[in-house]
């Protein structure tokens, strides 16, 4: 157990991080720790989490994904449209909210590995393209989702909030899995050492397109879900979700340099950036200070996590970071 | 000869220039106004704004680093500015635009703190600092628009002329020179790029790289702190998030103009180009009188196309 956390100590703090947060949440919650507070809180957290496990999969093969909240504002759109009448006709709508998604991503991912041109500005690009492409279907907030299927997604089961299920089924029936086939693998080696990979014979072209097929789908899923909770589209949600995304990666531990870090860390960053946000929302804080404090208790977090480059002994070594 | 070759710019740096030139001609056969000499100043004068905060983030980026807190720099500096000079009083009106200006370097400092000595992801911790920036922003002034004007120095130079040039251009490609010195004359640039390329070689070759790093990141909030002041004589006041429509395209100015975005190579003729075409383009979209929906998706995909060209010419090269 204790190798355990000492192997995983990234994430051992940012869980331990999380349920201090998560205590001290419902600890102020005027109506205490009920189904219906962790239901609100949950969904919230889903959202973030599902964004963070797409730029997760940018940021382990050492790129970065600026187009997370774009792929989110077009499915969120596609959504409002599709996923609504006949059990049928729901179920063609998630499918294609879904590969539009991967569709975005292996966009990315064609620029990136044939277009040869860094990720972070193809992203950038891309990002504008998905956004244009939400507005032309949305250009101002509207649809609707059907209402049925959004309660069974977005309350509880029995007593436990459906968003925790679904997180739980997605680190134990996606993450696990992956992480132990040949693409799991692949994706930490590109992302450690993309030149060793290539040289020790790996589909490095191929592993770069999938993770950002992954990405996609995620980003897709996360529009979808985002979906469910409000019940309309809006084109213009993207901003928020991709920078909050990055900063979850990093306070789940996963490293900007790629090839570190584990999507159960992701998700965990993204629990406690919502936490952060929830905590300050009862925490009597004067309203207009909770944004400053907000930014403050980010970097606090990231400055800490940071901190351990006080303490090398040989001052190279930062340089490896 | 060999000289003079050697002080032409590099091909990657002129091709937002051609880019320019297609976009003028181009968008001149359905509006010839475009070719008229008061669109064409007030162009230059426009882009004055985003070229101030793409000088700042060349250096950045030939570091290897980004600044994502840009945004509230430029809003920070807007507001500061625009209440001091809104007091009446002579003393801090003059002080507005040194303070502003102070402001910026400021957190600059704190941007490369992060950066140089805790080893933060500069894209993580630019985007920290930009959010506790928008913090204290919104609680100074409660949300709402910030009170204020901007002052006539500060209007002068935002939309004046000098001898029919617009005073913003001028001013913007007055900074462009002393960087350019900056870069090319003293060690400082040579560190900067060195750093980009490789930071353990530069810092094993005794170079002071954290203090490289400070000033970097201390001009950039100075350029971003300039382009908030100019924008707020601009509009004769400041207002919130005015500075987040100009993230993104500043960044893509500065990669149309040929800088990697991973640091080491770059040049200054490269971004002011890459400014030129963005806001031409946008200017042309807008004129065009199409739906957001299509202009970003036009604007999307040139860039995309600009970048494509530019790895094609060097697999053919």
């Amino acid at each position: 157990m204790r190798d355990l956390l000492r192997a995983n100590q990234r994430e051992t703090i940012a869980f331990s991080v999380l349920v201090a947060l998560l205590v001290s949440y419902l600890a102020t919650h005027p109506a205490g720790p009920t189904t219906y507070v962790m239901t609100i809180w949950a969904n919230q957290c889903l959202i973030l989490a599902l964004a963070a496990i797409a730029q997760f999969f940018a940021v382990i093969v050492r790129g970065i994904d600026l187009s997370v909240g774009a792929i989110m504002a077009l499915t969120n759109c596609i959504a409002s449209y599709l996923v609504i009448g006949t059990g049928a006709e729901m179920a063609f709508g998630i499918i294609v909210v879904l590969a539009a998604g991967v569709g975005c991503g292996v966009l990315n991912g064609l620029l990136v590995v044939y277009g040869r041109i860094q990720p972070i500005v193809v992203t950038l690009a891309t990002a504008s393209v998905f956004v244009g492409l939400a507005l032309l279907l949305r250009p101002t907030p509207g649809g609707q989702i059907d209402y049925d299927l959004a309660d069974a997604l977005t309350l509880d089961v029995l007593g436990v909030p459906t968003a925790l299920v679904i997180t739980a089924a997605v680190i134990g029936l996606i993450w696990v899995p992956l992480r132990r086939t040949g693409l799991g693998l692949g994706l930490y080696a590109v992302g450690s050492s993309e030149q060793a990979a290539f040289q020790s014979g790996m589909p490095v072209a191929k592993i770069r397109l999938a993770s950002f097929a992954l990405g996609g789908l995620f980003a897709g899923l996360a529009g979808l879900y985002f979906s469910l909770v409000t019940t309309t589209g809006d084109a213009g949600i993207g901003p928020n979700f991709t920078l909050n995304s990055i900063a979850a990666v990093v306070l789940g531990g996963v490293a900007l340099r790629g090839g570190v870090g584990t999507l159960t860390g992701a998700i965990a960053g993204a629990f406690i950036l919502k936490t952060i946000g929830a905590l300050m929302f009862f925490s009597g804080l004067p309203p207009l200070a909770q944004p400053f404090v907000e930014g403050l208790i980010l970097a606090a977090a990231i400055a800490i996590g940071g901190a351990d480059v006080l303490r090398v002994k040989n001052k190279l070594e930062v340089f490896g970071r | 000869m060999s000289r003079l070759m050697r002080r032409l710019p590099d091909i990657d740096s002129l091709v937002p220039y051609i880019g320019t030139i297609l976009l003028i001609l181009g968008g001149s056969i359905f509006y010839p106004q475009i070719l008229g000499v008061d669109y064409l100043t007030q162009q230059l004068q426009i882009s004055a704004f985003l070229g101030l905060l793409a000088l700042g983030a060349t250096l950045v980026i030939l570091l290897g680093h980004i600044d994502l807190s840009v945004p509230w720099i430029l809003g920070g500096a807007a507001i500061l500015s625009t209440s001091l000079a809104g007091t009446g009083d002579t003393v801090l009106t003059a002080l507005a635009i040194p303070a502003a200006l102070l402001f910026g370097a400021l957190i600059g400092i704190v941007n490369g703190v992060g950066v140089a000595i805790l080893r933060i992801p500069s894209m993580v911790w630019t985007l920290a600092v930009n959010s506790m920036l928008l913090g204290v922003a919104v609680l100074n002034t409660g949300g709402f628009n910030p009170k204020g004007e901007a002052s006539n120095t500060m209007i002068w130079l935002a939309t004046g002329q000098l001898a029919g040039i617009p005073a913003a251009f001028i001013v913007w490609m007055a900074v462009a020179g002393m960087m350019a010195l900056l870069l090319t004359r003293s060690g400082f640039g040579r560190y900067l790029s060195a750093i980009g390329y490789n930071e353990k070689a530069t810092f094993l070759s005794g170079v002071s790289t954290p203090s490289v790093i400070f000033a970097a990141f201390a001009i950039a909030g100075v350029c971003s702190a300039l382009g908030g002041v100019l924008l707020a004589g601009y509009a004769n006041q400041a207002y919130q998030s005015m500075g987040d429509p100009f993230l993104l395209p500043t960044i893509a100015a500065v990669v149309i103009g040929g800088t990697s975005i991973l640091g080491g190579r770059g040049s200054l003729v490269g971004t002011i180009g890459g400014v030129l075409f963005i806001t031409l383009l946008t200017s042309i979209l807008s004129v065009m009188q199409i739906s957001d929906a299509w202009r970003n998706i036009t604007f999307g995909m040139i860039i995309i196309v600009m970048l494509l060209l530019q790895t094609l010419r060097k697999k053919g090269g």
